[in-house]
């Protein structure tokens, strides 16, 4: 197998190597199979595109969140569950690079996770919980030097294949449930007692099932800022930006397919127009409009200080683009559906858009689009809303 | 009692309407981390317009931030700055 990552390939390039040579290939089983996409997590270790994002003194490349976002759309292309395990991996070490650095612990981390490339997972759901991720009922109980965490994890997603967790908890029992604490923990350190089945419409190889996560480790892995913090200035506005790129990336393929099955009709009948190609036209119209939306916002996060990541005009602004991308992306592989027809409806034909459909189906679901809007809601009493077109 | 310290005491009991903490409001120092005590980013949004009715003033997005609301004394020299504002325009 080529190494593209010894001819000094871009992240871009990389990933696309892994995404058309391994997942493609792969995508159908693990989807049907619903099992991990080992042979894609391998090729990532393998072109160290689990570390790209750390700085160099880490062992990192300094990519860009950009350069991220890219690589998790051409991975879609070809296995979204591939693409999200990536994303989600991207987003837990965005954690670390943003608040890790002051902490000898977490820096000696970061360097071990670019050594041996290690897959973190996050476990932020929680039993009784839900979704709502600022809040934890679990919490850390700090003993002298060490902690002990038991947490009943809804949801971990690839948790049986992570190498290192970062858990949300109460900073002690006694704090409010709003008063938390990210909590680093490596494979040797905790144990998972499976709890629930992965067993889903779309986003099968993502293998989220629950766990009781039981863990000890040092209290130097607890990290040092709030977690309200952390999430507001990098987990949030990362996890939508990178989330978005994977769906852009599903409805981007499905695009191509579509384009594919309208350029065969034409050739079959020169000097008409396929009736599926006024609807190719909106589809290309709503996946442009996806693509600028993305772009917008992750450069205006790679141009933010401490207090626009902190305001509420870029909150809005974040939960505006989960919300429209999430929804959009679902109604392009819509509309590619009804452009293939039955070649799209069946699997297995070059024009297959189901489960594009079944994955992007997810998207409204991670963190509900009702929660999302609720915020924004919320946040609306107080932001101003800049209605000008240009800054 | 100072202006000050009624300033505080009228925070301490919008707090209490308003904050969602898990401690009673009325307990609080003028310090105390009001993070600490459970005030969510969401409840502050609430606490925000309750000042903004309570004072008469209006808060700019450029303060609506976790260091304005840290404690009750933050949100008093917040206040008190924006009346100060008003005062002198």
């Amino acid at each position: 197998m080529a190494l593209a990552s010894e001819s000094r390939l871009s992240v871009v390039e990389r990933a696309r190597y892994v995404a058309t040579e391994i997942a493609a290939k792969n995508a159908a089983q693990v989807d049907r199979e619903g099992r991990f996409p080992h042979e894609v997590v391998a090729a990532l270790k393998q072109e160290r595109l689990l570390s790209v994002m750390l700085p160099g003194e880490f062992g990192g490349e300094n990519a860009t969140l950009e350069q991220v976002a890219g690589a998790c759309s051409i991975l879609a292309h070809h296995c979204a569950s591939s693409a999200m395990i990536f994303a989600m991996h991207q987003i837990k070490l965005s954690s670390l690079i943003s608040h890790g650095q002051a902490s000898p612990w977490h820096r000696a981390f970061m360097q071990r996770i670019a050594r041996e490339q290690l897959l973190l997972a996050s476990a932020t759901t929680e039993g009784g919980i839900g979704g709502d991720l600022r809040n934890s009922i679990c919490a850390v109980k700090v003993n002298g030097t060490q902690f002990d965490l038991e947490k009943d994890a809804t949801v971990i997603s690839y948790g049986a294949y992570a190498d290192a967790i970062l858990a949300t908890a109460k900073r002690h029992p006694d704090a409010p449930s709003s008063d938390q604490v990210l909590a680093a923990v490596i494979k040797d350190q905790y144990r998972l007692e499976k709890t629930t089945d992965w067993d889903t419409l779309g986003m099968r190889g993502t293998c989220s099932d629950g766990f009781k996560l039981i863990a000890h480790a040092p209290a130097e892995q607890i990290l040092p800022k709030p977690f309200a913090e952390i999430a507001a200035q990098s987990m949030l506005a990362t996890s939508h930006l990178l989330w978005c790129s994977v769906w852009f990336g599903i409805a981007g393929d499905a695009v191509s397919r579509a384009q594919a099955y309208v350029r065969a009709e034409a050739r079959k009948k020169p000097g008409t127009t396929p009736p599926g190609a006024l609807r190719l036209a909106e589809a290309v119209a709503m996946i442009q409009s996806m693509r600028a939306n993305i772009l917008a916002n992750l450069r205006r996060f790679a141009g933010a200080d401490e207090d626009e990541l902190m305001s509420l005009g870029f909150a809005v602004a974040m939960n505006n683009l989960k919300v429209d991308v999430s929804q959009t992306a679902v109604q392009v592989i819509n509309h590619a559906l009804l452009i293939c027809g039955i070649h799209g409806y069946k699997n297995n034909t070059p024009f297959s858009v189901g489960r594009h459909l079944r994955d992007a189906h997810s998207a409204a679901l991670m963190i509900s689009n009702d929660r999302i809007l609720s915020n924004s809601a919320n946040l609306l009493l107080a932001h101003r809303y800049d209605l000008g077109l240009i800054d | 009692m100072s202006a000050l310290s009624m300033t505080h005491n009228k925070i301490r009991m919008i707090l209490k309407t308003h904050g969602k903490l898990s401690v009673d409001a009325v307990t609080l120092a003028d310090n105390d981390d009001l993070y600490e005590a459970g005030l969510s980013s969401f409840a502050t949004v609430q606490l925000m317009l309750a000042l903004e009715d309570e004072f008469g003033v209006e808060i700019p997005e450029k303060l609506l931030n976790r260091r304005t609301f840290a404690s009750i004394s933050a949100i008093a020299n917040v206040v008190e700055s924006l009346n100060g504002a008003r005062r002198t325009a």
